[in-house]
């Protein structure tokens, strides 16, 4: 792989860890959701270069999967969803925005020790990169813990999984087909399961709030 | 070849023939013919398996060797027996109201969905695939949680797939992380997810990435086995589910989930030439069945009681995986199929009994016996099978797992027994009352099924005094390959 594209390469990495933070920071869920979408266009953005600098052909396709997935029919769902439960101009006042940026950098730090054994084995590509992606996806765990509306929860939900898939483009050139698909229709799924669920929720308890979700514990 | 075909299209096409069913009559039973023609299926592979030995079909994408064989027969068969005990169960939940049209036909395809995504992810050679079907399985069964639609339910539900949902996510890592190790040896092909290719070459795999990525498997099937601390969704979902979903989640789903996880640790075992994966399991299998034990005893569900017990004994299976050699994982498949059918055995008693009682609150049920023997005795003798008794096979497994603990690791052998002990006193002291005792339960509008029940106990019953030659042959061929 030429220097020129391992710097593109790490460019898009950098934009999906800058919206990593900027989602943790986050309070309004329309924008998340717009967030959401500009991660998954940077996804598709370093799918391809990966794929056209390794010449690997089914990389084309997933990159392609992830645009449809990931940048038109996951926003287009979540944007419908929060329109018909009225919820779009919410805003999460619980989040403590300088306390979760220092958490997120620590999480940043951690990902790329944890990574630094295993990246030296990377071959071809920018060595930054499956500790950037680990890093997403602990950061999206992070707000999945400290959000307490079931929308921006789904949301880390799905920030996670691109992570996930950035690590398997960035560290093996992309999952063999039969699983990226397998993997696909799971995310899509869930999302429809998640989307008539967040009704039923609705329906019993008049808000989104999860923390009407607490009562079941332990005496 | 033709078996697997038969046995994945049934679930796969059931699913959806059960939804443009709808709501009809016939539903349950077309649900439960299907059940069995799986079961069927499966016992034409397991002939196929006995005299040809271990099989792949359609470019090695699936495959059945010794380890698998037994559990997709005994997949099949609990499937086929919920969905017998569902019958009677589901129609009494109608009358009480509980249940509806829209609510069965969503219960009826799920199942027959949730049992494709528990075949395929034990017959899938593929262990990619066998993470989209343990996801898939999630899937399948959330809605089934929340069915009820009450507070608890949904509470229950979003828990699940919430906390399922991010552990599995980790065990995608994970596997993102093996085919990074494996993509070195076997080059970027569509092979290099194939279990019986990464068996070839498992000592070649780099060991610092497989060391990461067998955490980052266990930490993510884990959650779905229940091991302590990942266990929070386990006693919710199994509690406020309908009771043939808690039967086959106790009885299916974390068997399977711990399959995932022997699979990768046998990959980890060749890679690393060191003890730390089996540790891992080791210490998280001790957690939970000391964790779950004292759990147990603060426990006013009887279901929720009961899904402490399945986390203590999947702790004490993957205590016995963990461990190693081939007694410790002869006893550990021996229990996870013991288990498997007391447990789903137990739930069905405990369903009939409250529906009974109108009440899943322990201290309301009483006197069972007087009012139906048989409901009474098929609690009391799956709970005396559970909790350990002597005839039966969960004893036999105990004392096996037991044994070796003493011989090899014998630090660990007082906190187990301290577990069992406990876990027994809480058991037993909860369970003696329901059984026994003053009553003012009310029969059922329709005869419970109680067929399941005493045919699961009676087979945990043989597997205490005899197994049969070829099921201890599999066993110890299992146990080899496991190492």
């Amino acid at each position: 792989m030429s220097p020129l594209t391992g710097q593109i390469l790490n460019l898009f990495a950098s934009v999906l860890l800058l919206i990593a933070f900027a989602m943790l920071a986050q309070r309004r869920i329309v924008t998340l959701i717009n967030l959401f979408a500009i991660q998954g266009l940077a996804l598709v953005g370093s799918t391809v270069t990966v794929a056209w600098a390794t010449g690997q052909r089914h990389l084309y396709y997933s990159a392609g999967i992830t645009l449809v997935l990931k940048v038109v029919i996951l926003p287009f769902i979540l944007h419908r969803l929060i329109r018909r439960l009225n919820v779009k101009w919410d805003i999460e006042t619980l989040i403590n925005i300088p306390t979760m940026m220092l958490v997120g950098i620590v999480l940043v730090v951690f990902a790329f020790n944890l990574a630094l054994p295993i990246s030296q084995f990377s071959q071809s590509i920018a060595r930054g990169t499956l500790g950037i992606a680990l890093a997403c996806v602990l950061m999206s765990f992070l707000m999945m813990i400290t959000r307490s509306k079931a929308v921006p929860q789904v949301i880390g939900f799905l920030a996670m999984e691109n992570g996930l898939f950035f690590a398997a483009t960035s560290a093996t050139y992309g999952m063999p087909m039969v699983v990226e698909l397998g993997i696909a229709l799971d995310v899509l799924v869930g999302m429809i399961i998640l989307g008539v669920f967040m009704f039923q929720i609705r329906e019993q308890f008049d808000s989104l709030d999860i923390h009407h979700l607490e009562k079941l514990k332990e005496d | 070849m033709e078996a697997f075909f038969v046995l994945l299209a049934i679930p796969l096409l059931g699913g959806p023939f059960l939804w443009l069913l709808g709501d009809r009559r016939s539903a349950p039973e077309v649900n439960a013919a299907l059940s069995l023609a799986t079961f069927a299926a499966s016992a034409w592979l397991t002939a196929v398996v006995i005299s040809g030995g271990p099989i792949t079909a359609w470019n090695e994408q699936f495959f059945v060797d010794a380890l698998n064989v037994f559990l997709v027969a005994l997949t099949a068969f609990v499937g086929f027996t919920t969905s017998l005990f569902s019958r009677p169960y589901m129609r009494i939940e109608r009358e009480k109201g509980k249940m509806t049209g829209p609510r069965l036909r969503l219960y009826h395809s799920m199942y027959q969905a949730f049992m494709f995504t528990m075949l395929l992810a034990l017959t899938t050679n593929n262990m990619g695939i066998l993470w989209v079907a343990m996801e898939a399985a999630t899937l399948a069964t959330v809605l089934l949680v929340s069915v009820y639609r009450t507070a608890a339910s949904l509470e229950a539900a979003w828990k699940y797939f919430i906390l399922c949902g991010v552990g599995i996510a980790q065990a995608l890592f994970g596997t993102i992380l093996l085919y990074f190790a494996a993509e070195r040896v076997l080059g970027a092909e569509g092979n290099a997810l194939l279990w019986t290719h990464l068996n070839l070459v498992k000592a070649d795999l780099e060991p610092a990435i497989m060391s990461l990525a067998f955490v980052f498997l266990l930490v993510g099937y884990g959650t779905k086995i229940g091991l302590v601390p990942l266990h929070n969704w386990l006693p919710d979902a199994h509690a406020e589910g309908p009771t043939p979903i808690s039967a086959v989640l106790s009885g299916l789903l974390l068997n399977v989930a711990l399959y995932s996880v022997i699979r990768c640790k046998v990959l980890a075992d060749g890679a690393l030439e060191s003890r730390f994966a089996g540790n891992m399991m080791m210490g998280f299998g001790l957690l939970s069945v000391v964790v779950a034990a004292f759990f147990l005893s603060r426990q006013r569900d009887v279901k929720r009681m009961f899904a402490y017990s399945s986390i203590e004994h999947m702790g004490l299976v993957t205590f016995a995986f963990g461990m190693g050699g081939p007694i410790a994982n002869f006893a550990g498949l021996l229990h996870m199929t013991v288990h498997s059918l007391v447990k789903s055995a137990i739930f069905f008693a405990v369903g009939h009994a409250a529906q009974k009682a109108g009440t899943q609150l322990m201290e309301d049920i009483r006197g069972l016996i007087k009012v139906s023997p048989t409901v009474g005795w098929g609690l009391m003798i799956g709970t005396l099978a559970i909790l350990g008794m002597p005839p039966f096979g969960v004893f036999a497994s105990e004392f096996l797992i037991l044994t070796t603990a003493m011989r090899e690791h014998p630090w660990a052998t007082p906190f187990l027994l301290l577990a069992l002990g406990v876990a027994f006193a809480a058991v037993f002291s909860r369970v003696q009352p329901m059984v026994f005792g003053d009553t003012h339960i009310k029969p059922l509008p329709h005869q419970p099924a109680l067929v399941p029940v005493f045919v699961h106990l009676g087979l945990g019953l043989l597997l205490g005094l005899y197994i049969p030659p070829y099921l201890a042959a599999w066993y110890a061929e299992a146990a080899k390959l496991l190492g």
